[in-house]
């Protein structure tokens, strides 16, 4: 079965996100006022073949925990559904 | 005989020639190991070199350690080899789980390129004893991802085995306790940001960079 993956790599609260706060302070130059908490972060899509979707979840979890996030400094929130994005 | 002083060049590495020449001059002889040869070719100690491995993509360090010579450098390491890490070498050695910890961007939100005070902390290490223990060392930074850090246990553990090697006398980055470089359980593995090779002669500013570069080879 085909799922298709969607990641979101944050950096972990705490950690210093100099794009984010970067992003943060051009805001109001633009007018908009009161926006906070700027937080850049890290999106990766693949589709994934597994028996189903727990065996997909437990792989991309995997995926996330050796690869795809450095888990000193970052988290990872994963969807899946069933079905080729691409 | 000169010991051979392996330093590895992946696609990105741009300090690899620097460091080269400072091997050289400390009286080494310094050859350029492939990151696609998985292999250490018998070397004496391994030096992995600042730049941009691999484009820095996805993170700093975090394709590089998929290169053949990886597994060569970690099987060198386990044998009790000298590594040294330098800079984007730093982030590699942490990536492939060689160093604890990790390096997340600059606190002053800065690319940081200038020149720094490091106190010696530890003289033992491969990277630190022949210099002299609490002497205070100008060499050059030149990074973005330079701020250390690590969860509350390991940087107590880092602090109880005598593993912080160096530490900024004015911090620069960010890194959590004034690191600047530390080294692994068997003291011959180290990872540090700045850059002892750029520190090698009265023309570049300094040449406290020496007594660390003699220190792999002791």
């Amino acid at each position: 079965m085909i799922f298709s993956v969607q990641v979101e790599v944050r950096l972990r609260p705490g950690i210093a996100d100099p794009q984010g706060s970067t992003i943060e302070r051009a805001i109001p130059t633009l007018g908009v006022a009161g926006v906070t908490g700027v937080r850049v972060g890290k999106f990766i899509r693949f589709d994934i073949d597994a028996a189903d979707e727990a065996s997909a979840r437990a792989s991309v979890e995997d995926l996330c925990r050796r690869f795809l996030t450095n888990p000193v400094i970052e988290d990872s929130f994963i969807e899946l559904s069933a079905g080729a994005a691409s | 005989m000169s010991p051979r002083v392996g330093v590895v060049l992946f696609p990105g590495s741009n300090c690899e020639q620097d460091m080269i020449e400072a091997m050289g001059l400390v009286g080494a002889e310094p050859e350029i190991l492939w990151h696609g040869d998985a292999t250490t070719k018998g070397v004496d100690a391994v030096i992995v070199p600042g730049g941009f491995a691999h484009g820095d993509y996805l993170r700093p360090g975090a394709i590089a350690r998929f290169s053949p010579i990886m597994g060569a450098v970690s099987e060198f390491a386990a044998a009790g080899g000298p590594v040294v890490g330098i800079c984007n070498g730093f982030q590699v050695l942490t990536e492939a789980g060689l160093l604890p910890g990790a390096l997340q961007k600059n606190a002053g939100l800065k690319f940081v390129c200038t020149m720094v005070e490091l106190r010696v902390e530890s003289t033992d290490s491969v990277l630190t004893r022949g210099a002299e223990a609490g002497s205070v060392l100008r060499v050059p930074i030149n990074h973005f991802e330079g701020n250390y850090t690590c969860d509350a246990d390991t940087l107590a553990q880092l602090r109880a085995e005598d593993r912080i090697v160096l530490r900024y006398v004015e911090n620069p980055n960010g890194s959590i306790d004034d690191i600047a470089g530390i080294c692994n359980e068997g003291r011959n593995v180290v990872g540090l940001m700045p850059h002892p090779e750029r520190a090698t002669s009265e023309l570049l500013g300094s040449i406290d960079g020496l007594p660390l570069l003699r220190s792999i080879l002791s």
